[in-house]
């Protein structure tokens, strides 16, 4: 009986607040749920609760209407959006990620790719660490005469999809052979489940390679690759150059916020780079409900980009947030 | 329940209470029936859920999908093979190690051991059985695979490298791998029930064996083993559904490559795992269809493989000596 007493009281607690429910994108995860927490502490009328399942499930779950927002590594495609037919989605970009490559070759401690080079060895064209084009690529660095072990994601994965994007952009063999999407059907390779399966068969495989979430190589102190950028110059990924590419990407912003910044221009920008968005609702019919979610944005735009750079995400640009501000008024 | 209702002492009760208790019996009765009944109904609900979810790439692919090799989520081009093949390589290999292990291990400690170290290894055994798979598979990354790498396969690559099984780059993750850490997973199970049956078989079994002057061992592996053979046979279907079924520690070790290969020290991918690989991230229908469409090719190999087991129980049955 007290337990029925207690169960209730704290279903009433809970029904005070405005409640809302969001899923989607593991990536962006960490950072999402300090905000909604840090947002509960500044608004305790609002309590929004988080399910990373993914940024499929995310989508897939906001087109049924089974939460009110959704979060994802990928924009929605044109057709997933033709099934939303009770409203518009509106993408709201929130913090920004690089994705680094990782290998683990005896005597190499820094190597630089080039596009070509890193969708060569993707591909399985690029068999040996000593190969042409990684010798071009690394003047002076005596790489070994060994055979390359490629590693990617065995998972579906925000990751996968803008590494794909990323190596469709720079390889015309990449994009009529592989494509784009959370998981491919890889050409070559191991596959190792989420960031840390990769991690884990590069450490321990000699003369491997592999691709990682920028914070999670930065948070477990591992080595990574320069990638040549689409100004010509060879730049390792860090906060500045990953927000530098989404600056670039900035001015030819599309009025929707669906863009790739793979392959940005920018002198320091760095080329594997994305957004992750949330994806809102143009119409929402409970007003309480609307309001939370609108304040929380502007929040989030503001006092919430504090939060990024702690957790290893790239803050916004500037310009981005000014545009994103505007959408705000679109939600009704 | 029942034994409560048997083992009452029902001719000093009233006879209000014997009507009572007959009530209570039809009670039981239904009771019961409708806890049996759920089972049968979750087992057709399932099917039913994963036959409508996989409408899309029924329609799409039809059979071809059981023999398609193709697994594309860019070209939404789905076959099923690489991951039958998968599955039942990777289930062949931990079986053919775990159950002589397993077999082994539970007639030593039921027939063999004194009581003190039975005791003490039955209870480290029924501890195994219980570690989170998760647990097997980080165990595997960091243990087994580097093991496999640098010792066992270069080994194997030595000795029986003219096989085509044994050919190709060692990377410590493959079929070899994924079947031995299943076979660690699925052998406490063998032990556990198989001991249990062999403890169940009746003592004067094994003292007219000895009293017809069979050997300690004679009497075992003649008499003992044959007698407790129905429990033996179900502890290795339990292990072969939990070696089918296994996702996590699978997934960390096999190497996760949609290709089929020959030899054992390839990777693989097997049907569990993709469904727990691709389910999360899967945005087109068809993907998504295919993926429950998989998960019903692993009923269906369930189901094939339980039968198969049940038509071996009944051909063997008979022969030797009877079943209780």
């Amino acid at each position: 009986m007290l337990w029925i007493t207690l169960f209730a009281s704290a279903a009433c607690v809970a029904s005070a607040a405005e409640t809302i429910n969001a899923a989607g994108a593991t990536f962006p995860a960490p950072i999402y749920q300090k905000w909604f927490e840090d947002f509960h502490k500044a608004h305790p009328d609002t309590q929004i609760n988080y399910q990373a399942i993914g940024s499929g499930g995310g989508i897939r779950q906001l087109v049924e209407g089974t939460v009110d927002f959704g979060a994802s590594d990928m924009p929605m495609t044109d057709d997933q959006l033709s099934k939303v037919t009770r409203y518009k989605v509106l993408h709201f970009p929130t913090v920004l990620g690089g994705i680094v490559p990782t290998y683990n070759v005896p005597g190499a401690a820094s190597i630089k790719f080039s596009g070509d080079t890193l969708a060569g060895i993707y591909l399985g064209n690029i068999k040996k660490w000593n190969d042409a084009a990684l010798k071009k690529d690394n003047p002076g660095l005596n790489l070994p005469n060994e055979d390359i072990t490629v590693v990617h994601r065995s998972d579906g994965s925000g990751t996968s999809f803008v590494f794909s994007d990323y190596l469709s952009k720079v390889s015309p063999e990449w994009k009529t052979k592989v494509g784009v999407n959370a998981s491919v059907n890889w050409p070559v390779g191991l596959g190792g489940k989420g960031n840390e399966g990769v991690a884990g068969l590069v450490k321990q495989t000699p003369n491997s390679i592999g691709y990682v979430e920028l914070i999670y190589a930065v948070q477990n102190k591992m080595d990574y690759g320069a990638i040549k950028n689409a100004a010509g110059n060879f730049v390792k990924a860090d906060f500045n150059t990953v927000s530098e590419a989404a600056a670039g990407a900035a001015k030819e912003m599309p009025a929707d916020f669906r863009v790739s910044i793979n392959n940005a221009p920018g002198k320091n920008a760095y080329p594997i780079s994305t957004f992750t968005w949330l994806l809102i609702p143009d119409k929402i019919g409970d007003a309480a409900k609307k309001k939370s979610i609108t304040d929380f944005l502007q929040w989030m735009m503001t006092t919430g980009q504090g939060d990024a750079q702690g957790l290893s995400y790239a803050p916004l640009p500037k310009q981005v947030v000014a545009k994103e501000q505007k959408q705000i008024a679109l939600i009704k | 329940m029942g034994t409560a209702v048997v083992t009452a002492p029902q001719q000093t009760r009233s006879r209000k209470l014997v009507k009572l208790l007959r009530d209570g019996d039809q009670i039981a009765h239904l009771v019961t029936f409708l806890f049996a009944a759920s089972v049968f109904l979750v087992t057709v609900f399932l099917v039913y859920e994963l036959w409508i979810h996989s409408g899309p790439s029924r329609t799409k692919f039809g059979f071809s999908f059981l023999t398609g090799k193709t697994w594309d989520p860019v070209a939404e081009q789905f076959g099923a093979l690489p991951f039958i093949y998968g599955t039942v390589l990777t289930s062949i290999i931990a079986l053919l190690i775990s159950v002589p292990l397993g077999v082994g291990a539970a007639i030593f400690l039921s027939e063999l051991a004194p009581p003190k170290v039975s005791n003490a290894c039955t209870f480290l055994v029924e501890l195994l059985a219980a570690v989170p798979s998760v647990i097997f598979g980080l165990l595997a990354i960091f243990t087994l695979v580097p093991i496999m790498r640098r010792y066992v396969e270069p080994f194997l690559k030595h000795t029986l490298g003219f096989l085509p099984q044994f050919q190709g780059p060692a990377y410590g993750v493959g079929y070899l791998s994924a079947g031995l850490i299943l076979s660690i997973m699925t052998f406490p199970f063998i032990i556990s029930i198989s001991r249990e049956a062999l403890l169940s078989v009746p003592r004067e079994q094994r003292e007219a064996a000895l009293a017809l002057g069979a050997t300690k061992w004679e009497s075992t592996w003649q008499v003992v083993v044959p007698y407790a053979r129905l429990g033996i046979l179900g502890s290795i279907f339990l292990a072969l559904a939990r070696a089918l079924g296994e996702t996590m520690a699978v997934t960390m070790v096999i190497g996760n490559d949609t290709g089929i290969h020959t030899s054992l020290l390839s990777p693989g991918y097997t049907i569990a795992a993709i469904i727990a690989n691709e389910f999360t991230e899967a945005t087109g229908d068809v993907h998504l269809s295919a993926l429950v469409e998989l998960g019903l090719v692993l009923f269906a190999l369930t189901m094939v493989l339980n039968a198969a087991a049940q038509l071996l129980i009944v051909a063997t049955t008979g022969k030797g000596s009877k079943q209780p």
